[in-house]
């Protein structure tokens, strides 16, 4: 489904994104794709929707070779591809509905079919009470659905999600990780970009870690035993509520 | 029409750009019908002169009729001529009637006795018309000879004038609008290049983020043809009966509607190209 090989990019500046990065997801997987801060864990994400090409090496999406994707293929891939970007990149001057039903605006779907898929994809992430109201006015949980919300719109194959828990506080960050995880459920494949080690060490997914652009980890999950489906997740969360409970008890 | 929304939220958003359009718009597509009403009603009376007899040769009192029929033969006789016309003075008088019929002071004062009885001729070629009008004015009984083509000459370089000064008039106005609109559909794009950018990367198609631009600009354009327009007719309307009685004779007023339609119809044609080149050349340049 996804397949880098030998990718790497050198951006204008000189400096290395990614070094020889081979990388294969299949289909229906979830990945945490794990690393600090500049480590290219954007830059995948970038790669991946064709926003940049590799400086070296094969972008393969869906059977399309990305660094021969003529360009007025673009709209077709990402089409395909779900992206929660790190900065969300919702338009201020729409309201919820409206951001969530630009991408099928975009695509040409007919309005009225397009509204109802809003209304289920609001319910879905469970923000539907708020689909008037404007970004401005949501908190960061409430806003991190709505990106959700519309990366899920076109139904995608793929769902990226860059730093979707960056600036939550640790309940709201589990929530977003279990709709996520819900999402995986039903068939998406799910890239999470995430620096929260916390999430990464109670879920028992496929974790690939970068450092400085280069591939210094990556635990081909042993197959994910039936357990671990979204009750897996709730019990984590469980799990993690009684054990902040604790600590703020302590506190 | 999701575009057609989204450009009018542009508009609703920056009143004083989409004014700024409308205005050079306006002002372009004034100068266009002034110069348009201007060219055809000249182009018309040009048309009524030379459909008019050429020459006209007007007897002396004492002229006997039967004199007159000789040179009327006379001049027939040359095979130059397509049409001679004997206007005799009750004719003349009838004429004049017919003209000034608005007027009783006029009329009060005029008799058949003072109109003179004349004869129109009609040349095939205007090259002609010298060696009918040296016939003509060697008559004894003639006392005065027209000769209109002086008149048509001095209006056909009259028109020319006018038609070189309105082009390039409208040239350069036209110019100076595409690069006004090139500018706020450049400014436009510049203050939507975040919405420009989310929307290329949820997967719009460039048309799809083109068309609400191009469909402002080309709005621009159209409402400003129609305001340029109805100044114009409008003025045309309310001098109407001033250019009447200046143009006297000459059935060229008052202009009619269909006339002032199709005008309408070209105007809005070239406003929609004109729309529609300029902000094609903006999103050429500032949507990459």
């Amino acid at each position: 489904m996804i397949k880098l090989d030998k990718v790497s990019k050198k951006f204008g500046t000189g400096a290395f994104g990614l070094v020889d990065i081979n990388l294969s997801v299949d289909k229906k997987e979830f990945v945490f794709l794990v690393g600090p801060t500049g480590s290219g864990k954007t830059t995948i994400f970038r790669l991946l929707i064709r926003e940049i090409l590799p400086s070296e090496g094969t972008v393969i999406v869906n059977d399309w070779d990305l660094t021969k994707l003529p360009k007025h293929q673009i709209p077709h891939l990402r089409k395909k591809i779900g992206v929660v970007f790190q900065d969300l990149k919702l338009l201020f001057d729409r309201t919820v509905f409206e951001n969530v039903l630009l991408p099928l605006e975009v695509t040409g779907v007919k309005m009225e079919k397009a509204k109802q898929i809003v209304e289920e994809v609001l319910t879905q992430v469970g923000i539907i009470e708020h689909k008037d109201k404007f970004p401005i006015q949501l908190s960061g949980g409430e806003l991190q659905r709505t990106a959700i919300a519309r990366a899920l719109a076109l139904s995608p194959e793929i769902l990226l999600a860059d730093e979707p828990t960056g600036n939550l506080d640790s309940a709201t960050s589990w929530e977003i990780v279990k709709l996520l995880s819900d999402i995986n459920e039903k068939g998406t494949t799910v890239i999470m970009a995430t620096h929260n080690v916390d999430i990464v060490k109670n879920l028992s997914k496929r974790v690939v870690g970068l450092e400085k652009g280069k591939l210094v980890r990556d635990d081909k999950k042993k197959e994910n035993p039936p357990s671990h489906k979204a009750s897996d997740v709730a019990k984590a969360i469980t799990d993690k509520s009684e054990g902040q409970r604790k600590k703020e008890d302590k506190v | 029409m999701k575009f057609i929304k989204s450009s009018l939220r542009n508009i609703r958003r920056s009143p004083y750009q989409a004014l700024a359009a409308v205005l050079i718009m306006m002002l372009t597509f004034l100068t266009i019908s002034f110069f348009t009403f201007l060219l055809a009603g000249s182009s018309r009376v040009i048309n009524f002169f030379e459909s008019k007899p050429q020459a006209t040769a007007f007897f002396k009192n004492e002229a006997k009729q039967s004199d007159i029929n000789t040179l009327e033969s006379q001049i027939k006789n040359t095979g130059k001529v397509s049409s001679v016309r004997f206007v005799s003075k009750k004719e003349a008088l009838k004429i004049y009637k017919q003209q000034n019929k608005d007027d009783p002071l006029l009329l009060d004062l005029v008799t058949a006795d003072i109109l003179p009885a004349s004869l129109e001729v009609s040349a095939f070629r205007i090259s002609d018309l010298s060696g009918i009008s040296e016939t003509l004015k060697g008559s004894s009984i003639v006392q005065e000879v027209i000769f209109q083509k002086d008149i048509v000459s001095t209006l056909v370089s009259w028109t020319a004038a006018v038609r070189r000064i309105g082009i390039s008039l409208v040239i350069v106005l036209s110019l100076v609008s595409t690069f006004i609109m090139i500018t706020i559909i450049g400014i436009r794009i510049s203050q939507r290049k975040e919405d420009i950018e989310i929307m290329r990367l949820i997967g719009a198609s460039n048309w799809y983020i083109r068309w609400p631009f191009l469909f402002e600009g080309m709005f621009y354009a159209v409402i400003g043809a129609v305001i340029g327009w109805t100044i114009a007719s409008l003025a045309l309307w309310y001098s109407t009966p001033f250019l009447s009685s200046f143009l006297k004779g000459i059935p060229i007023l008052p202009v009619s509607p269909i006339f002032l339609f199709e005008v309408l119809l070209a105007e809005l044609i070239l406003a929609v190209i004109l729309g529609f080149l300029s902000s094609f050349l903006a999103v050429l340049r500032y949507l990459k």
